[in-house]
């Protein structure tokens, strides 16, 4: 039965197409001004300043970017092992206490909720954390202290929780006592199969915050060479003699002190690349997760 | 008589047994749950571990506020000073500058966000064609995806002075260029707005699950009465969606007090020129700590913040707890 739109639906429509096109096109035309830069010779773009479109298209950009690749490539070394291991250590802690934390027959589960929930309320703040982890368990310089203190959060921990909760029925726990499986068993055997959905949601924040981690390269890393691939970016861009100190390293005096601006955009681009080739395969996981997780609280 | 009791004669064995293996379990408590459950609570170890030697070890650190602490010194060796780091700031004026800042953001982010969030939300559930709303869904959602690194990228090349693409245009239509990054009340807009940009995608995710999850027989049984398609969103969407927002507004109420650090520091950075508009207590503390070594100054200024917002957080709660205790946090 198709019922004939009115005066006022028709307006709406009409408003709403037109306010989330622009709001669509917002969202998008910052990353084609990058991507048009980086693809824009430098010289045009000192000239001309950015536009939609290269003004003269060049790969002047991506071939400074690469043409002394060890350093980007390094980065994105460290951030990919970082978010490897750190993503897959989390997703294990978490599992097994989103586990624990969803049992029922687990009597302190409350008190142990609580204890999670307690660290969004009340903390020491930025300071004592920094020196606790530079000084008491020296990790200055350390892998360590890029992948451990973001290995858990109390909201990626109640989300798992909630996605347990949903995703097992009570009963099943039961039964599986009842046939003789250990606490450890049902969690590896059952619980892991069942909840594989919003394990892949939490596994996917985690692996992102890992991804677009700069902070902990600011504050607990000196070495350049251990930089985590946005920090090394963000360097990049900030560092005015960037360029000298590379040609002093590499031993090549380079045209120019300064990052071309060109290069610059390069270079965003090359570390953003990753996310947005993903972005439209891993989305619908981020979706199921805000829709069944987070709503619940 | 004697046959009631006769019945329930065996009711009252089990209680008594009940009760002795209440006590027994009361006697054994802790330690017996301890021994039963020993893989679960082996399974919870890391976590607990995590969060002590993160979370709760740290809070020892507090003592740091009230010395003058510097990097070689340790926690009994730091010169004692008392409330002198936080006269400091009281009086220098940088701690109400920093409040006021910090929960003025807060504020703009929470309602702007929530409510541009809600707003398009219903706009994308009326419409029909069903690419149509996906691709722009996903479209808007991009952006939360992006670090702040990247962010700062865009900002920079839309903004920068000698190239930037707002002075081109500006230029190109025989305008003056002006310089933003020396506007200091430009950036309270600029803040907003790609707070707004990195965020309204997120949570619109959010509110369109919930009007989703609204039963179609509403709107059905509101067209037949007539209701045109502003008053079906006025008197069903809407309420609808209040008990979402309310718990979301709660949640981000209680961190009022945490600002967007990254936000504001890879916009920002450490341009001095626009502190007076755009420092937050999160920004505070980390340039006292990396950039000016002031750590005392710096923890005095964190102990404040989680101070401020802890009693902010069970004020509120406390609050929701007398209005509507379905709502309360805790």
């Amino acid at each position: 039965m198709a019922i004939r739109e009115d005066g006022y639906t028709k307006l709406f429509k009409f408003i709403s197409y037109t306010i989330i096109v622009v709001a669509s096109l917002a969202s998008l035309l910052p990353f084609l001004l990058i991507i048009s830069a980086s693809l824009t010779s430098n010289d045009a773009i000192t000239k001309y300043g950015y536009h939609f479109i290269p003004t003269e298209f060049s790969l002047e950009g991506y071939r400074m970017v690469f043409r002394f690749p060890q350093d980007v490539l390094r980065a994105y070394g460290v951030t990919a092992s970082v978010t490897v291991v750190g993503t897959l250590l989390g997703l294990l802690c978490m599992t097994m206490a989103g586990y624990v934390l969803s049992r029922k027959d687990f009597k302190a589960r409350n008190v142990f909720s609580f204890y999670i929930y307690f660290t969004t309320l009340f903390g020491g703040g930025l300071v004592p954390w920094y020196i606790l982890i530079t000084k008491y368990l020296g990790w200055m310089d350390s892998f360590k202290a890029l992948i451990v203190p973001s290995l858990m959060s109390p909201f990626l921990i109640i989300l798992m929780k909630n996605f347990i909760k949903s995703a097992v029925p009570e009963e099943l726990f039961e039964s599986a006592k009842i046939d003789g499986a250990g606490n450890f068993r049902i969690y590896w055997q059952i619980v892991l199969k069942l909840a594989m959905p919003g394990i892949a949601t939490v596994a996917l924040f985690l692996a992102l915050h890992y991804w677009n981690d700069w902070f902990s390269s600011s504050m607990f890393i000196n070495d350049t060479h251990k930089y985590q691939l946005q920090f090394y970016l963000y360097n990049v861009i900030n560092s005015s003699n960037f360029m000298a100190q590379m040609g002093v390293s590499t031993g090549v005096s380079l045209s120019g002190d300064l990052p071309s601006e060109s290069m610059k955009m390069a270079m965003a681009i090359v570390v953003t690349g990753p996310i947005l080739f993903l972005y439209p395969f891993i989305q619908r996981y981020f979706v199921k997760g805000l829709t069944i997780g987070a709503v619940k609280g | 008589m004697n046959q009631a009791s006769s019945a329930s004669a065996p009711v009252r064995v089990k209680q008594r047994q009940k009760e002795s293996l209440r006590q027994v379990r009361k006697k054994k408590g802790f330690l017996y749950d301890l021994v039963r459950n020993r893989v679960l609570y082996l399974m919870l170890l890391p976590t607990l571990i995590f969060f002590l030697v993160f979370s709760y070890i740290p809070m020892v650190g507090i003592y740091y506020a009230f010395t003058r602490f510097d990097f070689n010194s340790t926690l009994f060796t730091a010169p004692f000073v008392g409330l002198d780091n936080f006269k400091f700031l009281w009086q220098s004026g940088t701690l109400i500058k920093l409040t006021l800042n910090t929960i003025g953001y807060n504020v703009a982010f929470i309602f702007l966000g929530h409510g541009f969030a809600i707003f398009i939300a219903i706009m994308l559930s009326e419409l029909s064609g069903k690419w149509f709303k996906k691709i722009t869904q996903s479209v808007m959602f991009l952006p939360y995806f992006v670090s702040f690194v990247i962010l700062s990228v865009i900002v920079y090349n839309i903004f920068n002075y000698d190239n930037g693409f707002f002075n081109t245009m500006l230029t190109s239509f025989g305008f003056e260029k002006v310089d933003v990054y020396n506007k200091p009340w430009a950036w309270i807009f600029l803040i907003i707005f790609f707070y707004l940009w990195k965020n309204v995608g997120y949570n619109m995710v959010i509110y369109l699950a919930a009007i989703t999850g609204i039963s179609d027989e509403y709107y059905e049984a509101a067209k037949i009465d007539g209701a045109n398609i502003f008053q079906r969103i006025w008197y069903i969407t809407l309420p609808m969606l209040k008990s979402t927002f309310v718990v979301l507004l709660l949640f981000a109420l209680g961190g009022i007090m945490k600002g967007q650090f990254d936000l504001f520091y890879q916009l920002i950075g450490n341009n001095g020129i626009l502190y007076n508009t755009t420092d937050i207590l999160d920004t505070y503390v980390y340039r006292s700590l990396k950039v000016t070594f002031d750590m005392g100054m710096a923890t005095a200024a964190g102990l404040y913040q989680s101070m401020f917002g802890f009693v902010l957080i069970m004020t509120v709660n406390y609050i929701i707890r007398k209005i509507n205790d379905e709502y309360a946090l805790f």
